[in-house]
């Protein structure tokens, strides 16, 4: 079988020490790139170049490197996880490139994702908005039986398909207003979606889009940049039901509370 | 309440209930003006017959004055969260397959050119030469004879024809974007809303272009 042409690639890479220092891009040459190669693959293997060499490796998250995780993902030439549509990076290869290519790499860059180094941003905004409400409250014990409770297929899959969202950020990245919306919209939506999720769904729809607004993330303003880059492919009506959930919470009767003066 | 309106989420329901306000306006405003077409007694009675009744004239601009007040509120507010949002800036932006439509990333450009030109154009129109004319009897202004006389100024038609293309960009995006903002996207809806959007965007802006154009070109002065 005839041998598989290797790539000779170009990559402009954004190095930054920490939060606190400026960054800057560094040129480096990827040599003798397998096509069947993932991206994070031919990353290690500069890392290794430079590590031989003495300087430090480019930093940038990563985990299970099957697409499950969320952990991965950083911009390619302006597109979040690179240009190949529902990949994450750690899934992209190196076939998607052509020889002698140039390849820009920076960091997510939004305001309430400070880059904590090179290629790799501090995300816990997500898990502070996870925090807020992205939860049911169930007793613990022994699980249900699977199928004890009745959910419509149209409502299951719809769920499903929210509950895909991995909390890459790339929607953030991708948004010229950094906005979280896709991926609030997800986590509301999947919950909403399920008689599980019915107890706190007016406090959840309440409670997250109000730390989604206080860790300082934009509004959305319907581009779809972030629909175009999730790995996932979340779609927009997640946000249609974000503002739906938020506007009958907002509205709703507040159920009088007791034991606070009991407690 | 005032929890809601300060959110991001309620702020858009406010974007999207008001520019659906002056949606319909532009729209009949459109539709009515049409009548330069036909002729100058048409046109001036139709005037006429607008600011006759006084209830529903000044009815209709307090809710679109509100409505331009309150949407320009939002899209100041909005916008200066959207800049704080995003800190630092790509070298390189989203594109090919990932990139987003051009319309939707310039919407305060365009918002704050449209709002220059309703300024412009109340001053040039409501507040400009005072004409009058006799028709069946009844005097009334002669709205046709200012419209004829500005629609012949070259760097008036220019500009008004610059700022109705901006004004069917962000009516293409807007007219569907508005649907997401009030939570009433479903999957199945996608596609067909922004191709409606696109076909009332068109319709707006055709019939408003017809007008200055066919004075200009075929209307004697
Ligand atoms: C004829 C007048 C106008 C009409 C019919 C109109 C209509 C609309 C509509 C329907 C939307 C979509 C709202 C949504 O997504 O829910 C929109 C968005 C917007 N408008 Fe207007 N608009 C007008 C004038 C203006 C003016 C005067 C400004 C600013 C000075 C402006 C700035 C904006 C901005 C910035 C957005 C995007 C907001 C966002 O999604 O972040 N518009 N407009
Ligand atoms: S490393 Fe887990 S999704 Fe890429």
């Amino acid at each position: 079988m005839e041998a598989k042409k290797t790539l000779n690639l170009t990559l402009k890479v954004w190095r930054q020490k920490n939060a606190q220092t400026e960054g800057a891009f560094e040129t480096y040459e990827a040599k003798d790139v397998s096509p069947d190669a993932s991206f994070l693959e031919m990353l290690d293997s500069v890392n290794e170049i430079l590590i031989k060499k003495g300087e430090l490796p480019i930093v940038f998250d990563h985990d299970c490197r099957e697409g499950i995780c969320g952990s991965c993902g950083f911009m390619i030439n302006g597109n979040a996880h690179g240009p190949q549509k529902s990949t994450t990076v750690c899934q992209l290869h190196m076939r998607q490139f052509e020889d002698g290519q140039e390849l820009v790499l920076e960091p997510w860059r939004a305001s309430a994702f400070p880059v904590i180094k090179d290629l790799m941003c501090d995300r816990s905004a997500f898990d502070r908005i996870i925090k807020a409400g992205g939860y049911i409250s169930v007793n613990t014990g022994g699980a249900r039986d699977a199928n004890s409770i009745p959910i419509s297929k149209v409502n299951a899959d719809e769920a499903f398909l929210s509950a895909t969202c991995i909390a890459c950020g790339a929607c953030v990245a991708s948004c010229k207003n950094a906005s979280a919306a896709l991926f609030t919209g997800a986590k509301i939506s999947h919950l909403a979606l399920l008689p599980q999720g019915q107890v706190e769904k007016d406090e959840r729809a309440l409670n997250m889009v109000s730390q989604m607004d206080a860790e300082g993330f934009g509004a959305c303003t319907t581009t779809g940049a972030c629909s175009a880059a999730c790995p996932k492919e979340i779609s927009l009506t997640n946000i249609a039901k974000m503002n739906r959930e938020y506007l009958r919470a907002s509205f709703a009767q507040k159920e009088e509370v007791a034991g606070g003066d009991l407690a | 309440m005032l929890e809601f309106l300060k959110s991001t989420v309620g702020r858009k329901y406010l974007m999207g209930l008001t520019g659906l306000v002056w949606m319909g306006f532009v729209l009949t405003h459109m539709a009515g003006n049409m009548l330069i077409l036909v002729s100058a007694k048409a046109y001036n009675q139709y005037g006429h017959a607008i600011v006759s009744n006084k209830i529903l004239l000044y009815g209709a601009e307090a809710v679109l004055l509100l409505a331009l007040i309150t949407h320009v509120y939002c899209a100041i507010t909005l916008t200066l969260k959207n800049r704080r949002g995003r800190d630092s800036r790509y070298a390189v932006t989203p594109n090919g397959e990932k990139a987003p439509s051009r319309a939707s990333q310039f919407m305060g450009i365009q918002g704050s050119l449209i709002l220059a030109f309703i300024i412009l154009h109340l001053i040039t129109f409501k507040y400009g030469n005072y004409y009058e004319t006799t028709v069946d009897g009844v005097v009334m202004r002669d709205l046709h004879r200012v419209i004829i006389e500005v629609f012949h100024i070259p760097v008036y038609v220019i500009w008004y024809v610059v700022c109705l293309i901006l004004l069917l960009f962000h009516l293409s995006h807007g007219a569907h974007s508005v649907f997401q903002s009030f939570g009433i996207l479903e999957r199945k809806m996608q596609k067909g809303l922004k191709k409606i959007a696109w076909v009332y965007a068109v319709i707006v802006v055709a019939g408003f272009l017809s007008q200055p154009l066919y004075v200009f070109l075929i209307h004697k002065k």
